[in-house]
This record gives structure tokens, sequence and C-alpha cells, in this order.
């Protein structure tokens, strides 16, 4: 059995590679984006405010699988074409910063007002005020919902095997039926374990790097 | 005079809660405004901050404008000065407001290095300075949730300080303290006011007021009722709403 895991070695670490790239392409994409959905979502610029509400209500109100779908299938009909991979991203890295937006939407909103007072007495412009200011703190409030978001971002990724991207999952589906065995399915599951229990420990770390302070 | 306020009006959409307020402070000088909750008088400082846009009125300090009554309406001084006039001005929440984020050092001498471009060493040396002033010099590498209630107020004083202003404003500064620390903030304050920085004092605290303040004003729904030397306005206290507030 042993030898047999070995032998789906390849099939499984080119699948994990296309897996790990949507997952850290969407991190680093969606992460910043989601700041500034945030902040589109709490500015008093009426027609910015309801453009992004209106943005986060159909992200987080339809399912992921249909925007993937959508994109690649749905599109080309009116004579927009991606390829594979670049139309994944672009579900993927929308309806994450939908998430993300909201999630910093309420660290932002549970900073005191104060905070902002007292930056606008020192001098601070508003964009320092956030950055230097809001952002630590909200960054440390956050962190808890972001892992839950990203541990759920691993767990998606296998959603672009509907486009017939060559991720984990696909891997394991096609030495499944060639070998008419349960066991690439289960190494599969193991391997997702495996990257949700290092990302896990990440974070663990990561929170303990703001536990400096209440 | 470090500070003049002059005609000073606001409101809150229908409500009025500044009616013509006007007052003066001097270099050194000590002065507390004195009222019941609610009369305005953190809506005084917050003007005075530009925390909050006044209606109508002036407000200069230290001969700069930072804001002008042309007539009809106040004009607010521009961005590049109202940072020089921000830097005349210091100003100590009631609840402090610290960066929970920083250390107390780092609290200090963000604003000089980041926003007024002082070198870093001048900048620590200052904040050095300020700490050893008021007996914190042990806790510069503290976070503020670390502080009692006393310290984080002196770590507010400090912040305050670093850049060297001429008028601190003080809002309720006995509000969050315990009754033996009052004397200390007492002390401090006659310190500043030594070094010649003019001192606004806002509390509904009368002995505070009594113990510290070199002259008083007092205000009640958003007019200034009376305004006298210290020991006049303790020693003649002849209109009925101070005497029934002082009685309470
Ligand atoms: N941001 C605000 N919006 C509306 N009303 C306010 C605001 N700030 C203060 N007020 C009102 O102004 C009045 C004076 O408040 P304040 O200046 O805080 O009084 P004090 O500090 O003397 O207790 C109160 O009636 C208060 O409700
Ligand atoms: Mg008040």
């Amino acid at each position: 059995m042993i030898s047999y895991f070995y032998r789906l070695m390849p099939a499984m670490i080119s699948g994990l590679n296309t897996t790990l790239k949507v997952f850290s392409l969407t991190l680093i994409l969606s992460i910043p984006l989601g700041v500034l959905v945030s902040l589109g979502r709490l500015s008093k610029i009426k027609p910015l405010n309801s453009a992004v509400q209106l943005y986060i209500w159909v992200m987080r109100g339809t399912p992921l699988l249909l925007q993937i779908v959508f994109i690649f299938f749905g599109l080309p009909i009116v004579g927009i074409t991606f390829d594979r991979f670049t139309a994944v991203m672009i579900a993927f890295v929308l309806n994450y910063a939908a998430y993300f937006g909201e999630i910093f939407r309420g660290g932002i909103e549970s900073i005191d007002k104060g905070q902002y007072d007292a930056a606008k007495v020192l001098g601070f412009t508003p964009f320092n005020t956030f950055i230097r200011i809001i952002l630590p703190q909200v960054i440390k409030i956050v962190m808890p919902s972001i892992a839950n978001e990203v541990i759920t971002l691993i767990k998606d990724t296998a959603l672009v095997y509907v486009v017939g991207l060559g991720e984990l999952l696909r891997a394991g589906k096609i030495a499944s039926n060639r070998d008419a065995s349960l066991m690439p399915l289960v190494l599969v599951g193991i391997i997702y374990l495996a990257l949700t229990a290092l990302l896990e420990a990440i974070f663990k770390k990561f929170e303990g790097r703001f536990s400096y302070y209440h | 005079m470090v500070l003049r306020v002059e005609n000073l009006y606001k409101s809150f959409k229908d409500n009025p809660v500044l009616k013509n307020v006007s007052f003066q402070l001097q270099a050194g000088e000590i002065l507390a405004i004195i009222g019941p909750s609610g009369a305005g008088k953190t809506t005084i400082l917050r003007c005075v901050n530009n925390l909050t846009n006044c209606d109508r009125g002036t407000i200069e300090v230290d001969g700069m404008y930072l804001c002008r009554d042309d007539g009809s309406r106040s004009i607010y001084a521009k961005q590049d000065e109202m940072l020089q006039i921000r830097k005349k001005l210091g100003l100590v929440f009631q609840n402090f407001n610290l960066f929970p984020h920083m250390s107390v050092m780092q609290n200090i001498v963000e604003a000089p290095i980041n926003v007024f471009g002082t070198p870093r060493e001048d900048a620590f040396k200052k904040a050095n300075e300020l700490l050893k002033m008021l007996g914190l010099t042990d806790k510069a590498d503290s976070y503020p949730f670390e502080l009692s209630g006393g310290q984080k107020q002196r770590v507010a004083i400090a912040r305050a300080c670093a850049l060297n202003p001429k008028v601190m404003c003080l809002d309720e500064p006995t509000s969050a303290l315990d009754p033996e620390l009052r004397e200390g903030i007492a002390l401090t304050i006659e310190d500043l006011a030594k070094e010649g920085i003019g001192i606004l004092l806002i509390t509904h605290d009368m002995a505070f007021a009594k113990r510290v303040a070199h002259r008083v004003i007092f205000i009640d729904d958003g007019k200034i009722i009376e305004g006298s030397s210290k020991e006049e306005f303790f020693g003649n206290i002849e209109d009925n709403r101070i005497r029934k507030f002082m009685a309470l």
C-alpha cells in the first residue's frame, strides 16, 4: 500500500501544486481587496457604499460554485472568455474579498472612536490614522475570523475541479477511477487534513504574535 | 495670551449646545471651566481642538486663527496651518485614548517622529525627560493595558506634551482617578503651568477646581454664567444656579 501511495505521488504533487497556487493567489489578492471592500462598505459616499453592499450581497448570497461556472461557462456566451485558471481566480478573489471585507468591516467598527480623535489631535492624516493606528488593532481583532476563512478556502479550492483544472481532488478522482480503488481519495483526504493542520498551527503562532497587548 | 475663544456657537442638529461662549487663557495660567454634566464643557474642548467644527465664532491659538468668524460663519484654517496649530495644542481625553498596540514610549514619540518629522534621537530624548518628570521612567516599555488609571493619565499627558504645546486641555482629569491621586495630578498641572503652558481644565469637580485653578468660569446650558478669579468665585457666589450646583 505504501508503494501504491508512492506511485500516486507525482499526480498528487502536481494536483497539490494547482491547489496551493489557487489558495495562495486568492489569499494574496483577496485580503488587500477585502480591506478596500470594507472601506467602501463603510464609506459615506452613498453610490460607492450601495455598490459595495450589492457586491457583498451577491457574493455571499450565491454559491461560489455558481460564480465559477458563471464566469467560465456563462460569460463566453456573451463574448467574454477567460482561460480556466484566470476564470477561477476571478471567482475566488471576488468571492473571498467579499467575506474578508465583511470581517474587516466588523473589526474596523469595533475600534473606539476615541482612537480617531486621539490620532487627529496629534496631527495624523486620515490615511496615516488608518495605517498606523486603526489597521494594526483591526488585524488583531479579526485574526480568528480570518483563520476560519482561510481554512475554508483551502477546502474550497476543490471547487476548481468543475472547470477541469488538475488540482488535488481531480488527481485523486482520476486515479480512483483508473485503479478502481478508494485509496487515492483517502490519500487526498489525508493531504487536506495535513494542510488544514499546518494552517491552524501557523495561525496559532500568528495570534501569539499579537497577544502582547489586550 | 495663548488662547482666545470668542462668541462660540455650536448646535447638534437643532440642539444648541454652545451659546455665545467667550474666554481667554494666558500663558502659565490655569483656567477651570466648571459646570454640570451636559453643560457643553466637552464640546468646548472639542471645538478648541478642532475635533468638532463650531457654527460661529473665533478661536485663536497663540497668534494663529484656528477659525475666524467672518460675520456670517466661521472660516477654518487651511490644512498646513491647522497642523501648526495642532502642534500648539495638547489634549488629554477623559478616557485618555492611548494607543493600545503601542508601548508607552511609542505612544509618546509616534506623532513627533511620524507627523512632525522630529529626529528620532530628539523625540526619544524629550520623551525620556517627560517620563522622568511624570515618574514613569520604568514604564517606558509597558503597554497601556498594564498601567493603572493614574499612570495612563500621565502617559496621556506626556504624549500631549511631546510637541511642546502652548495650551494643554484636560477633560475631567479627576474623573478616572482614585481620590488619593488627585493631589498628584494637581501638582503635575501646576508644573506644566510653571513652564508657561496655559492650562484649560474642564471639570465638574468643584473641590479640584478650587485646589488647582487660578481662575474659574462657570458654564451652564451652553452659556457662561460667571467668570472670575478663584478667590472671587468661591468667596462670593451670587448666582443661584452656581450655588445650587455647589451645594450638590
Ligand atoms: N456628537 C454629538 N451629537 C449630538 N449631541 C451631542 C454631541 N456631543 C454632545 N452632544 C450634546 O451636547 C450637550 C453637551 O455635551 P457635553 O459637551 O459633552 O457636556 P459636558 O461635557 O459638559 O458634560 C449634551 O446635551 C450632549 O447630549
Ligand atoms: Mg464632558
